[in-house]
């Protein structure tokens, strides 16, 4: 055991100092494998990270909601229909929601509106996002203008700005009392946007849902996990096409380190040539080209998933902010909260690690099985 | 005891360009010898030389090693018989380049799974007979021919082999330092061990330090000595 031990610490100790005899060679591939890995990990890590701050705000999110369609399109929906809907055998609860988008010409960007249950900003009072009060310069205390429905300036006065944690929904939102709300958009006291739904059995979501649609037929309703299947599909649909385009550089990569073992320059042949004739094995060889394979490619996936997690979660994805934020309703920089699991790193290992490997150690046994006494001739 | 029982070496069999290196060879060679191979370049002395220190197998023939015949073992054993036995001393000296002079040494006992420090000590050892010891640190590719030569004997002496196979080793040295060389050779053999030289140089072959000279010509024993 200790004689094995000590076989691995001598051979691990050459093919380090192999590996810093072909320092430009070496440094060349530990630089693509690094790039490789820390585009591929930084794809990883933003998708996770932005499904998960989803999925952790939409836990907070009615199981239901159901709206009123015009011709399609959605509509306010009558306040009335709350009665008809709480009768249905299963249903908790249904309130009414106010929400909406509102244009501001000054920064270019749209806020969503919502008045919420807790906490109640007060009447001529607002709470924004972090996003909105970046992109106005506007802070606790500061008013900002609105034009109301009817083209009249109201100013309301900031009471607090939310916290830049989960900023991914918050970064935009602008929360508002009832009357101001029904002020700025003209929305009469009978009406509500949509409705909320509490259900006792979430197994009877589907149930409940055909049985709306059967009493209101000019409504829709939409389930969370609807929603938190689109966020899904949006950003691995985003995700998918980044790691399409990165599969041929990863291609790429593979073609160059088969290339790179297959075809070992003559001095690499010399040299394997000289350890097997002074006592070395075909294993020792093998062994030796293992390890420079591992010290390689472990320094690459562990530098490059160190630089993706600095990338995405310090440095806010600024290289693949275009192509994975994208959405307006997300358009504010916001900071994404670290998040890293034991599936996503086995990923990249298996996209990385793996694929080097298989493409090497097969040449590295090809050129383990040189001749020794090649060097005598 | 080696012993070589009717030996053939034929490359490229069956191929436009077979070529019979050897063409059977009936040999005895003592321990505690020094025995020379002499012979013209593309006599086969090489050849043989890795024949007899397990780097390649013959096409026919059997090779004996204390009356243990190893032709037919596997290619595990006879590195294994190759690292344990056999010590050797290229003609075009073999160091790896890039590395130090006491690690060029120690290479060969990687595998063995010895401890750094006491092989180490061993190669340091070794260094300091040959008088080379103040080298330990430098790179192989700043030593002179001599320098070079005396570290491809330590290397070839760091398993401790029964048995020192130099190929042509003073081709690149001139007379005095072959003749230094030789006196190497000479306190190999007083530290009982049996030691096989290809050469075609008269300092080698001529030295007082040579048990026998065997004649080699187009791959058979011409004449005994």
């Amino acid at each position: 055991m200790k004689t094995s031990t000590e076989r691995q610490k001598n051979i691990i100790d050459f093919a380090l100092s192999s590996l810093l005899r072909r320092k430009g060679k070496n440094a060349g591939l530990l630089f693509i494998y690094t790039l490789i890995v820390f585009a591929l990990a930084s794809v990883v890590f933003f998708t996770h990270a932005i499904k998960e701050e989803a999925s952790i705000i939409l836990k907070g999110a009615p199981e239901m909601t159901v709206q009123k369609t015009v011709a399609g399109r959605h509509d306010l929906i009558p306040i009335n229909y709350i009665d008809r809907i709480q009768k249905i055998r299963g249903v908790i609860s249904v309130k009414g929601r106010l929400w909406g988008y509102y244009y501001d010409p000054i920064v270019g960007a749209n806020y969503t509106l919502v008045v919420p249950e807790t906490p109640d900003p007060g009447i001529g009072n607002i709470i924004i996002g972090e996003g909105i009060s970046r992109t106005r310069l506007a802070f606790e205390g500061d008013s900002i203008e609105f034009r109301t429905y009817d083209g009249k300036i109201i100013d309301l006065k900031i009471k607090k700005i939310l916290s830049p944690e989960s900023e991914i929904i918050s970064s935009d939102l602008l929360m508002i009392s009832e009357a101001d709300f029904r002020r700025l958009f003209g929305t009469r006291e009978n009406y509500a946007v949509d409705l909320t739904l509490k259900v006792r059995n979430p197994r009877e979501l589907s149930t409940i849902a055909r049985k709306i649609s059967e009493i209101l037929p000019d409504t829709r309703v939409i389930l969370r996990d609807e929603i938190l299947r689109t966020y899904d599909s949006v950003f691995n649909w985003r995700g998918g096409i980044l790691i399409i385009i990165l599969a041929g550089a990863l291609l790429s990569f593979v073609i160059f380190a088969w290339d790179k073992a297959s075809g070992p320059s003559l001095d690499e042949r010399r040299e394997i040539g000289i350890l097997k004739a002074i006592g070395w094995e075909t294993s020792d060889i093998i062994l030796m080209k293992f390890w420079e394979g591992m010290a390689i490619s472990l320094t690459s996936f562990c530098s490059g998933i160190i630089f993706a997690y600095i990338h995405i979660f310090f440095t806010d994805a600024f290289l693949f902010e275009p192509v994975l934020k994208g959405w307006s309703v997300l358009y504010p920089h916001f900071k994404l909260v670290p998040f890293m699991d034991a599936s996503q790193i086995s990923t990249l290992f298996f996209l990385s690690v793996v694929p080097y490997t298989v493409a090497t150690i097969i040449p590295s046994w090809r050129a383990a099985t040189v001749d020794p006494d090649s060097v005598m001739r | 005891m080696i012993e070589l029982t009717n030996i053939r070496k034929v490359f490229n069999m069956g191929r436009p360009n077979e070529f019979t290196a050897i063409s059977g060879i009936n040999l005895r060679i003592d321990t505690n010898r020094m025995t020379v191979f002499r012979g013209p370049s593309g006599s086969g002395k090489t050849t043989l030389l890795s024949l007899i220190g397990c780097m390649a197998r013959p096409t026919s023939g059997r090779i004996y090693l204390m009356e243990k015949e190893i032709t037919s073992l596997p290619e595990r054993f006879l590195t294994e018989i190759r690292r344990r036995t056999f010590g050797f001393i290229f003609q075009q000296f073999n160091l790896i380049k890039g590395i130090t002079v006491l690690e060029n040494v120690m290479l060969p006992a990687y595998p063995t799974g010895e401890r750094y420090s006491s092989l180490k000590k061993r190669a340091m050892n070794l260094l300091d007979i040959f008088d080379i010891s103040k080298k330990a640190r430098d790179r192989v590719e700043w030593l002179s021919g001599g320098e070079a030569q005396r570290v491809t004997i330590a290397r070839a002496l760091v398993n401790n082999p029964s048995v020192v196979i130099a190929d042509e080793p003073t081709s690149h040295l001139d007379t005095k330092l072959s003749r230094e060389l030789m006196g190497m050779m000479r306190r190999l053999k007083e530290d009982s061990r049996t030691v096989l030289i290809a050469s075609h140089d008269p300092v080698v072959y001529e030295s007082d330090a040579v048990d026998r000279v065997i004649r080699i010509a187009d791959g058979k024993i011409e004449e005994h000595g």
